[in-house]
């Protein structure tokens, strides 16, 4: 079991003929992921590694029957993308793409509005299901199947993550990279919902950042809806200046608000361990699934 | 981006926002004739640096009459201020704008912002202006009010007088207040800003409704589309360091300690900042090198973190997913190359830590490269250690 993706999820991937697209179409495929289709309009009737592309999203649609899509197209045009696989009614689509302007994520959002697509990111690594299918950039070396779920603002600490996880034997569900812009698709709780719905996850990782107030809105919903799985979390940022954007797009201290110190201390008080410093995020998940009887479950490689 | 407030003004302007006469003058001569031109029995002389809180630090001035704005422009002008925002180096005054003063009636607090839950722009409105509203929201929460915008919609009318209604604007100002309310939105889309904010309004003894001060910033991402604002960037304002690195396309940011870092990812470089203080060192900087191991773009890096003396020593430390790290140890090594004098040394220690694919390939290029004070680390609390106790040798 696992949220989201599987290896029978049908996927196209969207600016399939791009550079950086056609070499994840690549190791997407590589590692198992059904990827059935490719979009870049005028482009219909060639392919990529083996993939055919299509000039449309519902032309690739009827012609794969692809549920999901992977977003790899320039920043400029992308929000168009993301409503594009909207309006071809798919289940789920990721978006890797950073730098797409605020204003237009909020037109994508309204969007989205009473339609079926669930939207990750952008400015996400994608989400990746141990030994099943990837979708976006995330290396799929590091994972290994078991029972933890992740949920993660930023790209390489999702892979710092899954590497210290892996490394002290336990295994992974998913892992959800949700990206680190302020407006954006599925936020910590989305995707704690998923988990929490997922007979075969356990547990779950949490790893925030600065800027906004998402780690305390889902500190409040474990509190309230998650007694059965034990999370634990990091937040980076603590020593980020207030007003100085922090590489990501929502990474910032504004207001007074979304500081590092607000998240750790809303976590902690809602019984959340968090790991004192980057190097400690495996050890932490251990040291609390020892604590719950779940350690020899969870031990999975 | 930020921009100054006579900018912003300009632009509130262009929207038909009402705004007080006024224009900025860059020299003591320039900001008299602005004075004498405006001819009005006040005159605000007011500091131009991208930093709040200028009025509590001395930055703005009432004057009576054209000497008395000579005397203020003199004081003013090249005058370190600082502020609760500035940090304690403060910023130097190299503008001024010299407006028309205002009889103010009432000062009340209005701004547009985006808000990330709701993916709306929010419009939120107080009573209580001119003061911090963060304060406000501490203090007195019920005082905000908010109006949450459908992108579809607009700004309703009705959200509009809501708004003007609840913050208790007088009747007779009521319309006023609503189309600059409606101007303000459209300047908030039209350049697609972060936030525009307008501390104080004010409600004139006329019963005018003015946007005596204003703030705008805009959402770097969307800059491509507006070539006008980014023709407003003031370089004097920023950090010289950060200005070089964002050239580069470097995600830098200055934070003064002398203990580097260079990170792939902005989370792992965040967090590699915290980690370092954690072992007792002052971070010099936040650097995000991205996912390439392009030796001229970490040469570059390097030169940065090193400029001026800052770096006491150098941490670099690189998760390879989908990179390998015999590519990113080549990249470090092929970079030191370029920075080192002659070749073989670099100035100050770097500690590498890799991890991640092809590691100890990558780990074995660093242990046998001829070029001394690279040392590579086997995890990253050990580097982040390590660096921080090279520093302070260094430095003994």
């Amino acid at each position: 079991m696992s949220v989201l993706v599987d290896k029978d999820t049908k996927v196209i991937v969207q600016g399939i003929t791009g550079k950086a697209a056609s070499f994840h179409t690549k190791q997407m495929l590589d590692y198992g992921t059904k990827i059935v289709g490719g979009v870049t309009p005028g482009k219909a009737g060639q392919s990529v590694e083996g993939v055919p592309v299509f000039n449309t999203v519902r032309d690739a649609v009827r012609a794969t029957g692809a549920t999901a899509s992977v977003v790899y197209v320039p920043a400029r045009f992308a929000a168009d993308s993301i409503m594009e696989a909207a309006d071809a009614d798919l289940d789920l689509v990721v978006c890797i793409t950073e730098h797409i302007p605020v204003l237009d994520m909020v037109k994508v959002r309204r969007y989205l509005e009473g339609r079926r697509t669930r939207l990750v990111g952008p400015n996400c690594p994608g989400i990746l299901t141990a030994d099943q299918a990837k979708l976006g950039i995330t290396p799929g070396s590091v994972s290994k199947p078991g029972h933890v779920g992740v949920i993660s603002r930023s790209g390489t600490l999702t892979y710092e993550a899954a590497f210290q996880l892996t490394n002290a034997g336990i295994g992974q569900t998913t892992t959800v990279g949700i990206g680190g812009d302020p407006v954006k698709g599925m936020d910590f709780i989305d995707a704690l919902k998923l988990f929490k719905d997922d007979p075969d996850t356990l547990a779950v990782l949490m790893i925030g950042e600065i800027g906004g107030t998402a780690e305390e809105d889902a500190a409040k919903w474990i509190q309230e809806n998650l007694k059965e799985k034990p999370v634990s979390a990091f937040i980076a940022g603590r020593q980020a200046p207030p007003g100085k954007r922090m590489g990501h797009a929502g990474a910032i201290i504004s207001g007074g608000k979304g500081t590092a110190a607000d998240k750790v201390a809303a976590l902690t008080a809602a019984g959340i361990p968090v790991a004192d410093t980057v190097a400690h995020i495996g050890a932490t998940m251990v040291k609390l699934l020892k604590g719950k009887g779940l350690f020899e479950k969870c031990h999975t490689c | 981006m930020n921009i100054h407030e006579y900018q912003s003004k300009e632009i509130l302007r262009s929207y038909g926002v009402h705004v007080p006469d006024g224009k900025p003058a860059f020299t003591v001569e320039e900001a008299v004739a602005n004075a004498k031109a405006l001819a009005t029995p006040v005159i605000v002389v007011k500091a131009q640096i991208h930093a709040g809180g200028r009025g509590k630090a001395g930055g703005v001035k009432i004057a009576k009459s054209a000497d008395e704005v000579r005397g203020y422009a003199k004081e003013l002008l090249g005058k370190t201020l600082v502020t609760h925002q500035t940090g304690p180096e403060g910023k130097k005054v190299g503008r001024l704008l010299i407006e028309a003063g205002a009889s103010i009636q009432k000062e009340y607090y209005l701004s547009f912002v985006v808000d990330r839950q709701t993916a709306r722009i929010v419009m939120m409105g107080s009573e209580e202006g001119g003061v911090e509203i963060e304060k406000v929201a501490a203090k007195t929460p019920e005082k905000i009010y908010k109006e949450y915008i459908d992108p579809v919609i607009g700004l309703a009318p009705f959200q509009a007088q809501r708004m003007a209604y609840a913050i208790h604007i007088p009747a007779p100002a009521i319309r006023k207040a609503t189309a600059l309310m409606q101007g303000l939105y459209k300047v908030m889309i039209g350049k697609d800003c972060s936030q525009v904010e307008i501390n104080p309004l004010v409600v004139t003894a006329e019963d005018d409704v003015i946007a005596l001060d204003a703030k705008l910033n805009f959402d770097d991402s969307a800059l491509f589309r507006h070539p006008d604002i980014v023709a407003l960037r003031d370089e004097t304002e920023e950090d010289p360091k950060e200005r070089e690195a964002a050239e580069a396309g470097l995600n830098y940011v200055n934070l003064g300690g002398d203990v580097a870092c260079m990170v792939n990812g902005a989370g792992l470089a965040m967090a590699t900042v915290d980690i370092i203080k954690h072992y007792g060192g002052e971070p010099a900087n936040f650097l995000d090198v991205g996912g390439d191991s392009e030796p001229e773009k970490i040469a570059k890096a390097f030169r940065i973190m090193l400029e001026g003396g800052q770096a006491k020593g150098i941490f670099v430390n690189i998760f390879g997913g989908i990179n390998r790290c015999d590519n990113i140890a080549n990249g470090i090594i092929e970079a030191a190359k370029i920075i080192s004098p002659d070749g073989k040394s670099l100035p100050v220690p770097v500690v590498v830590r890799l991890e991640g694919t092809k590691v100890k390939e990558g780990r074995a290029i660093l242990k046998n490269t001829p070029i001394a004070n690279v040392f590579p680390a086997a995890t990253m609390e050990g580097g982040a250690e390590e660096i921080v106790k090279r520093v302070a040798a260094a430095k003994a």
